[in-house]
């Protein structure tokens, strides 16, 4: 069976670009990824997104979207897409196993929280080190932790942190914060937080095995000099990066990865593939920007089904 | 909340989970945590397809606070699977089904 439409992603974009392909009798198949509803799903109160004049929870905004896109029709898969092939029509994509064929694609993969790229990192995820201050800033309580990076995230992941940690350190590698200037003064008169300045995290200490995290390696960037911190846990809020590996050398993207569109529309350098969302935006990257381009990538998957078919 | 899982508490633990005769997964969760939505209705699952085969359970660490302490739990979703009174496989955060039943059909046989 040849789908009209596979939509790969499950945030924002993915979801209202499914919304509009499925009230166009489309009857989209969505592959929601690791991370069913995307980014939003590991943020609290959403205060920006129109319609909710008191603010949305990110978590329920997305378990909204899904069941109105649901509503419609469209088919959602809580599966992992592990390869495409856009060398041919119709296109293959393989997910859990299996293979799915389809005229279109819409790309909508989003992006991720940046790590540091350690090995001893990627070991203790989970076990002292997180890239989500939300889901688990509650496991330390009257712990002392540290926060790397220097943007308004970092600054924001601090002040909430501070709710449950006893002291917060930031971890930044310049002698200056990049964030907004209201943010910079809200963290730096905060009694619980301090700055570690030119500092680089280079090894997180411990075993997994043995109780997670203890410790970090730091340099100093300015005399090059190294120090062991004790710490019971790090956050990373050093940006992100979008989840474009799946369509290397497939796709035309950017230096940073992001897939490139043409301008004013969602196509992708292959013809019956679109892209929506944070994978293509390197300018806002907002809840309600996203929905934008997936509604735009959804018109034109319709416009372009109808071309075909003409 | 499904009718087959448990709800583990810091009083229940030792009896339900430990002393248990089949394996037993264990689900760390909050209300506030967003994956932890991801990942309850494959746990509900679960216990539906592995009912008398393994035991599954529910720990809100808001209110267990003992048990998510004595396992260092420090991230959720976070899945614990044990066998025998000990913690066989530890799983971090949200992932497909398969790669939870597959630890489970290994300690079945």
């Amino acid at each position: 069976m040849v789908r009209k439409v596979i939509i790969i992603g499950s945030g924002p974009a993915g979801l209202t670009a499914a919304i509009y392909t499925a009230r166009a009798n489309l009857e989209p198949l969505v592959f929601e990824g690791l991370q069913p509803g995307g980014q939003l799903t590991i943020t609290t109160d959403v205060e920006n997104f129109p319609g909710f004049p008191e603010g949305i929870m990110g978590p329920e905004l997305m378990d909204n979207m899904r069941k109105q896109a649901q509503r419609f029709g469209a088919e959602t898969h809580f599966a992992n897409v592990d390869r495409v092939d856009l060398s041919q029509r119709p296109f293959t994509v393989e997910a859990g196993g299996k293979e799915y064929q389809a005229e279109t694609l819409i790309i909508s993969t989003g992006a991720t929280a940046r790590l540091l790229g350690l090995d001893s990192e990627s070991k203790l995820m989970g076990f002292g080190v997180s890239a989500c201050a939300t889901c688990d800033g509650f496991f330390y309580k009257d712990k002392e932790i540290l926060v790397v990076g220097g943007g308004d995230s970092a600054l924001e992941e601090a002040i909430y942190l501070t709710k449950f940690a006893s002291k917060v350190t930031l971890v930044h590698r310049r002698d200056e914060l990049r964030g907004s200037k209201i943010m910079q003064s809200r963290a730096l008169n905060h009694p619980k937080i301090d700055v570690a300045w030119n500092s680089v995290i280079t090894e997180f200490l411990g075993d997994p095995a043995a109780g997670g995290l203890t410790g970090v390696i730091m340099r100093d960037t300015v005399t090059n000099e190294t120090r062991e911190v004790k710490t019971d846990g790090v956050f990373l809020a050093i940006g992100h990066q979008p989840n474009s590996d799946l369509f290397k050398g497939q796709l035309k993207t950017d230096a940073a990865g992001y897939i490139v569109t043409e301008a004013d529309s969602t196509r992708t350098s292959v013809e019956g593939v679109f892209a929506a969302g944070d994978i293509q935006d390197t300018k806002y990257r907002q809840a309600v920007t996203a929905a934008g381009s997936g509604c735009a990538a959804a018109i034109e998957v319709e416009k372009y089904l109808e071309a075909q078919e003409g | 909340m499904g009718e087959l899982t448990l709800q583990i508490t810091d009083d229940n633990f030792e009896s339900e989970v430990l002393q248990s005769d089949v394996p037993v997964l264990l689900d760390f969760w909050a209300e506030w945590c967003g994956p932890c939505r991801v990942i309850a209705p494959v746990v509900e699952e679960i216990a539906g397809d592995y009912n008398g085969k393994a035991k599954v359970g529910k720990v809100n660490v808001d209110h267990t606070p003992g048990v998510a302490a004595k396992y260092g739990i420090r991230s959720i979703p976070t899945l614990l699977i044990f066998s025998k009174g000990n913690v066989h496989k530890q799983i971090v955060g949200a992932v497909p089904k398969g790669q939870i039943t597959d630890v489970l059909d290994e300690l079945i046989g």
